[in-house]
């Protein structure tokens, strides 16, 4: 194995981007629904906050701290999911599991996301990149539970 | 076979050879050979587990292939010679613990449920609401937890004795904070996450001037500084075999014998009797009394030559190698740009906790790990602490008597390479 490689392929340069500069990273007074995950292993600590109106989400953000792979994947998740139909971001968070777990993800045209896939061959590592879907899943369900990554 | 524990070697003879040749214990360790990720093995998460001498790998095959049969109670001569050989381990542990009579030593998983034993046991039956339980904010959970559960159930306090910013603990406040209500004082001899060497003897003598029992969590110290309970005055002494180069899933407790003689049993079972009738039993004397069932003997008996190699080697030559590398590795990491140590104190054992300017601690640790440089990353079970210092973690390295300057310059370099990719070099 090139481990070198494999380390290119977790850090690429877009999880830098969205590490650096994360998109849509504020709090959100007007939302009217959120969810805090956490994982408690390494601490990493985020809310999701969401405006949905007519079954779709018309807007969404995030605040939180936690190491790249996270902070990229949430960033990346909030332009993913802007706009789209909560139906459509509950079949884009199965398939986005599926990429980041499956070594056969399904096909599908996952866009900037593609960049996440990366953590597949670091199995300790896809709880950084999961904390922020299963956060926006809650935050959709409504539960207003915190997600957690154990 | 007998047990050959001379004083001298604890004390460190004068004659010894100099810290400098320990490198070449590094073939001791067969795992060390290996590569990882294509790179050669760095392992510098030595406060997590040591890597195992060949000598501890084989004591244990060697127990299954000629020794193995229950103990304490079998007639024949296979049993007996297994229950001679957990016995002699009974008596290295002693020594390496100077105990006055082996006696006080009880046997159990390790470090975490020798505080159980002591919570369970002496602390459930000896506190009442309003009696203080005192700590320090670096203690690992395993010396938090315990006693929480312990005051949940009693109606005792919880105090916590505070640290400065350089991680050594505040002697006025903890002194301060001992009354005639603190019962028990539970203190890390060695901090996991900061190195930091308490002065346990001081501490021991200050909380005994009050009527407080003490525990000391010694995980973190037995395989990097010679350990002497009688000097220290402690009245609980635990420790893990797996930091000591022994196995994992065994350790001890040393325990005043007075004290373990006048707590009951917190398991029952097999061993731990003395007579068994429906209407009521009675209990064995220390240390049986706590080592109910089956234990884990062929542990014990790899504990026993983890503890021989130690010595072979010098507990006092270890020590001066790992504090003339810690100086290095300091040295070292305080060159790195936005490289932080946490943990500062003036008297550190080798443990090189950090965090850096712009990469997270988990980040860091996937970079090094690719390198093969093996490091733990994330809160080392010690959240109050790393709350102290208002950061999620720390990575962190952790030195044993195999690692070497190569191993620091490793770490050193595979740090400034994480820096290159995180900065777009």
């Amino acid at each position: 194995m090139n481990s070198r490689g494999d380390l290119r392929e977790l850090y690429q340069e877009v999880i830098f981007d969205h590490n650096r500069k994360p998109r849509n990273f504020h709090q959100m007074p007007e939302a009217n629904r959120s969810a805090d995950g956490h994982n408690p292993l390494c601490g990493d600590q985020l809310t999701v906050y969401l405006r949905v109106s007519d079954g779709r989400v018309e807007d969404v953000s995030f605040v939180g701290h936690g190491c790249a792979i996270s902070t990229a994947s949430a960033s990346l998740m909030t332009e993913a999911v802007k706009g789209r139909s909560i139906e459509e971001i509950e079949s884009l968070f199965r398939d986005v599991h599926a990429l980041l777990t499956d070594q056969q993800p399904p096909e599908r045209d996952f866009g900037k996301l593609v960049a996440l896939s990366g953590v597949r061959e670091f199995p300790v590592r896809v709880k950084c990149a999961t904390l922020a879907w299963h956060t926006l899943h809650n935050a959709l369900a409504g539960h207003g539970e915190q997600a957690k990554t154990e | 076979m007998s047990v050959v524990l001379q004083k001298s070697a604890r004390a460190g003879a004068p004659g010894e050879a100099p810290a400098a040749g320990l490198a070449a214990r590094k073939a001791d360790f067969p795992i060390l050979a290996r590569s990882v990720r294509g790179k050669r093995l760095v392992y510098l998460d030595n406060a997590a587990t040591t890597q195992k001498p060949e000598a501890v790998i084989e004591a244990e095959a060697r127990y299954y292939r000629e020794s193995n049969a229950n103990i304490h109670r079998g007639v024949h001569w296979l049993s007996q010679h297994s229950t001679d050989l957990y016995e002699e381990s009974r008596e290295r542990v002693r020594a390496l613990l100077n105990a006055a009579r082996s006696e006080e030593i009880v046997f159990t998983r390790g470090t975490t449920e020798a505080i159980n034993l002591v919570a369970y046991s002496w602390a459930r039956t000896n506190l009442k609401a309003g009696d203080e339980i005192l700590i320090t904010t670096m203690e690992h959970h395993s010396n938090i937890v315990p006693w929480q559960l312990v005051c949940a159930q009693t109606g005792a306090v919880l105090r916590v004795a505070p640290i400065g910013d350089e991680g050594a603990l505040d002697l006025d406040a903890f002194d301060a904070l001992l009354g005639p209500r603190t019962r028990l004082v539970a203190v890390a001899h060695v901090s996991n996450a900061l190195g930091t060497v308490n002065p346990v003897t001081r501490l021991v003598q200050r909380a005994h001037a009050v009527g407080a029992v003490v525990l000391v969590d010694g995980a973190q110290a037995v395989a990097h500084t010679a350990v002497d309970v009688q000097a220290i005055g402690c009245d609980f002494y635990a420790f893990s075999g797996h930091k000591l180069y022994g196995p994992t899933g065994i350790g001890a407790l040393y325990g005043r014998h007075e004290l373990l003689q006048a707590m009951p049993p917190w398991q029952g079972g097999g061993d731990m009797i003395r007579t068994v009738s429906f209407e009521a039993s009675t209990w064995a004397d220390a240390p049986q009394r706590f080592e109910a069932g089956t234990p884990n003997i062929a542990g014990v008996v790899a504990l026993g030559a983890a503890i021989d190699y130690l010595r072979s080697v010098g507990i006092d030559r270890v020590a001066a190698h790992e504090h003339a590398l810690l100086a290095y590795g300091t040295r070292a990491l305080e060159a790195i740009p936005g490289l932080r140590l946490i943990g500062t104190a003036a008297g550190k054992a080798g443990i090189l906790s950090f965090t850096i300017d712009g990469i997270h601690p988990h980040d860091l640790g996937t970079i090094l790990d690719t390198e093969g440089v093996a490091i733990r990353a994330g809160h080392h079970c010690t959240m109050p602490l790393m709350k102290r210092f208002g950061i999620p973690g720390t990575a962190r390295a952790s030195l044993a008597l195999y690692n070497d300057e190569s191993d620091v310059d490793a770490l050193a370099a595979a740090i400034r390479r994480a820096q290159d990719l995180f900065e777009g070099r």
